[in-house]
């Protein structure tokens, strides 16, 4: 125990709980990575191929972002980590000064591509590019993130879909653990660079359990609850959730992977998880749809032709101070501009939606919080998703 | 409105200040220069924020009503006019018919009606409808309606001579209107010059719209692809003898800018500011020289190097009549090459604009053939720097007898020196 506390002291990260919620498993804390401090909880804007859709990094900052996602899979094809190493990291090729994570590219190797297959060594998969056979292995992943220069590289894990049951669940998590051993091992920068387990075992608490047993013995920076946000019942989804955080060393963060929608990060938060990602806001947005404290709003709608409000007018994002939906309804008929508008405002709307949570677990108050928020989010409380009245149930927090 | 010349150089060039422009009167615009091109009030692909990175935007920004027209009703519900629809502060409005970077098809002029394409197809205005769409939009300036189909080469003498006359009996109905309108109080009109490649219908053209009461001159029918330059040159001359010195000159659809040097000797004022957006489309970034600043010695080379070797993939000078107006010119350089994957230079040594400041060639060259937005973004930042500091140079070569060496310097002549 004490050799790890003393490698732990040692890595690029400290986690300082500022506050924690008295009634629910929320807390805010200060997490110190290499670039910059980030204020937990947090969502993480994800910029899949060096760049925020659209969004210069001048403009990320300015809305507040401390720290944005890269994928690995995405960059370690274009423009190759030897490049990348050139360009002095992905913080120089971007030119992004705050922090950034990066996957481990197994999941978008299982998603995207259909040629892979899972062995011991690691994805076999052809390149979409080349057809070239290509083996990410943990070594290969980490290798790779080590030439992103990532400030929190994510350990390489077997990636099962959260519908799948029976043996392969259980492969997968036993995998995973072996693999994310092979991940530390093979960290070429732990003094600046952190790693992050991610715990696996689907949908079953005991293989949930195994996993987080096992894992939480290893010397890494974080953990990753993984496997879930793939299509499963909201039901299982939240129990997994809140069964790895009771779990989880309250000294480390918790990065849940995939969670973005509004609802989701009140919850999860409330069930002690610190970190989020998700593609969702920022894909969304370039379709029109424009997150609002009442849900979205279809920007491109018809009905929206003629409405000269802002998108949200108590929003103070660069969008909503200038633009009316009116105005960006029309201008999607005339320019790829209309989707940054909407973009800016989405991660907007996700910032300081996290920041007003922290606030107010900050300031004692997030039940409290949480219960307005329900209140704004759907019209009466009949609307409320039953999953998330019962996930508030068990941190001891119902909905008037 | 007022133009102030400073200078009239022999031969035609015209350099100077429009002063009190915008209803309030309260902007200037130097000339010879551009106006800012925009998709609806909006550069394209920028947003305020990165917009604001650029310094010396133009005071006259330039939106068109083929984007404008499906949006009357809007803009009648609406009833403050496009530039507060639009978030537009602070800026001259000035409206004209058609997207200077896209051709409008032929063949739908009558004598009552001009047509706009929009998203949503065609739209017929009459002149009653035309004088309606300017009255929600309320610009500070804009264009009379035109017939300006006579771009085509091989057009016949005959339907040129129909667009003179249709084009001046269109300013007369416009101009009825506009006389009698409170709400165009203030506004400014810009007769349109049509005359296709015919001199003598240029002439008429131009002598008869000079008669009326307008605030300056649309030279139409002259873009790029419908004549070449040395022709145009010739139109130009031909009409500008016939125009009042103190009323501005713009000449619509010519961007390139060894065209706009020309077209700057041969009188024309402003220009559309549309060409940075097309080389933005096709993936390109403009580096041509156009340095006259008295000691160019270390200032050019690293330009004229990165020409030089750029230049198995550029297109052959002279080719002016080219129809594809996609096509990549010799001002710029093709950021999709295999040649700068690795070149961790900024798009030019020097540039001061946000995307050279903080981004390098390869980065660019991912975003390319990754085709992620911000390459849109990050291109139209530094290609409308690169011309608006192109335009202040062709006003420092005017002030200062250098024209010649800004010729030289723009087609690439300078290597070495």
């Amino acid at each position: 125990m004490s050799l790890q506390k003393a490698l732990s002291a040692a890595s690029p990260l400290t986690l300082r709980i500022v506050a924690e919620c008295p009634v629910t498993k929320a807390r805010a804390c200060d997490l110190t990575l290499p670039h910059c401090t980030v204020n937990t909880p947090v969502f993480m804007p994800v910029g899949t191929q060096g760049t925020l859709k659209g969004i210069t990094v001048d403009q990320l900052e300015s809305l507040g972002c401390q720290i944005c996602l890269g994928n690995t899979y995405h960059l370690g094809m274009r423009p190759g980590p030897d490049l990348i190493v050139k360009a002095k990291g992905l913080h120089g090729f971007m030119n992004w000064k705050r922090n950034l994570l990066t996957d481990s590219g197994g999941f978008q190797m299982v998603s995207l591509v259909e040629l892979s297959e899972v062995t011991e060594e690691g994805v076999n998969f052809k390149s979409p590019y080349d057809g070239k056979e290509i083996l990410l292995s943990p070594e290969k992943s980490i290798s790779i993130q080590n030439s992103l220069g990532s400030d929190i590289m994510m350990q390489l894990d077997d990636v099962v879909s959260s519908t799948v049951k029976g043996p392969r669940v259980e492969e997968a998590m036993h995998r995973s653990i072996r693999w994310l051993d092979r991940c530390i091992a093979a960290n070429k920068n732990p003094d600046k660079q952190n790693l992050f387990a991610i715990i696996q075992g689907g949908l079953d608490a005991e293989l949930r359990k195994a996993c987080l047993k096992e894992m939480t013995q290893r010397d890494v920076s974080g953990f990753a609850i993984g496997g879930l946000s793939g299509g499963e019942e909201k039901n299982d989804f939240w129990r997994m959730v809140t069964l790895s955080t009771d779990h989880l060393p309250q000294e480390k963060p918790r990065y849940l992977m995939g969670v973005g929608y509004a609802v989701d990060l009140v919850v999860c938060v409330a069930l002690g998880c610190d970190m989020f990602d998700c593609v969702f806001p920022t894909r969304t947005a370039r379709f029109g749809s424009a997150l609002v404290p009442w849900g979205s709003l279809q920007v491109k709608q018809k009905q929206y032709a003629k409405d000269f409000l802002p998108i949200d007018p108590d929003c103070h994002c660069p969008t909503c101070k200038r633009h009316s939906r009116a105005y960006l309804h029309a201008l999607f008929k005339s320019d790829t501009a209309a989707m940054h508008h909407v973009t800016v405002h989405n991660i907007a709307y996700q910032l300081s939606l996290m920041r007003s949570v922290r606030q107010s677990i900050v300031e004692g108050r997030f039940p409290e919080f949480i219960r307005t928020f329900m209140k704004r989010m759907f019209p009466s409380r009949d609307d409320y998703p039953g999953w998330a009245v019962d996930a508030l149930a068990s941190v001891n927090v119902t909905l008037d | 409105m007022k133009l102030e010349l400073s200078r009239v150089i022999q031969g035609g060039a015209r350099l100077g200040v429009l002063q009190g422009i915008g209803r309030t009167g309260q902007h200037s615009l130097k000339v010879p220069g551009c106006l800012l091109y925009t998709h609806f009030g909006t550069v394209p692909h920028l947003t305020q924020d990165t917009l604001q990175t650029v310094n010396n935007l133009p005071s006259v920004t330039q939106v068109t009503l083929s984007n404008i027209a499906e949006h009357q009703e809007v803009l009648e519900e609406f009833k403050e006019g496009f530039k507060a629809f639009a978030g537009l502060h602070n800026t001259v409005l000035y409206c004209s018919l058609h997207d200077p970077a896209t051709r409008s098809p032929t063949g739908y002029a009558t004598n009552k009606t001009v047509s706009v394409w929009g998203s949503g197809g065609r739209i017929e205005l009459t002149a009653s409808k035309f004088m309606a769409l300017l009255k929600t939009v309320k610009p500070d300036w804009y264009q009379s309606m035109a017939d300006g189909e006579t771009w085509q080469t091989n057009t016949s003498r005959k339907r040129i001579r129909k667009s003179v006359d249709r084009t001046l009996a269109y300013l007369d109905e416009c101009l009825l209107v506009h006389q009698k309108s409170q709400d165009l109080d203030g506004v400014e009109l810009f007769g349109v010059v049509e005359g296709g490649d015919v001199m003598e219908e240029r002439v008429r053209s131009a002598r008869e719209t000079a008669k009326r009461p307008v605030a300056g001159f649309c030279l139409d029918g002259l873009q790029t692809g419908s004549v070449d330059q040395a022709l145009r040159t010739q139109l130009i001359t031909s009409m500008t003898t016939e125009l009042p010195e103190d009323k501005p000159r713009l000449l619509q659809g010519v961007g390139r800018p060894d065209e706009v040097l020309a077209c700057v000797e041969a009188g024309v004022d402003l220009f559309e500011g549309f060409f940075p957006f097309q080389v933005t489309e096709r993936g390109c970034a403009l580096c041509f020289n156009y340095d006259v600043s008295p000691d160019p010695e270390c200032a050019v080379l690293e330009l004229n190097e990165e020409k030089h070797s750029a230049g198995d993939n550029m297109q052959p000078k002279g080719d002016l009549n080219c129809e594809d107006q996609t096509q990549m010119t010799s001002f710029e350089m093709n950021l999709k090459d295999k040649r700068y994957q690795d070149d961790f230079k900024s798009l030019v040594e020097g540039c001061g604009c946000y995307c050279c400041k903080n981004h390098q060639r390869a980065y660019l060259h991912h975003l390319l053939v990754t085709n992620e937005l911000l390459a849109g973004v990050l291109l139209m930042i530094h290609n409308m720097t690169h011309y608006q500091n192109f335009f202040g140079a062709v006003r420092e070569a005017l002030a200062t007898d250098k024209m010649d060496l800004l010729k030289k310097r723009v087609h690439g002549e300078t290597r070495n020196t």
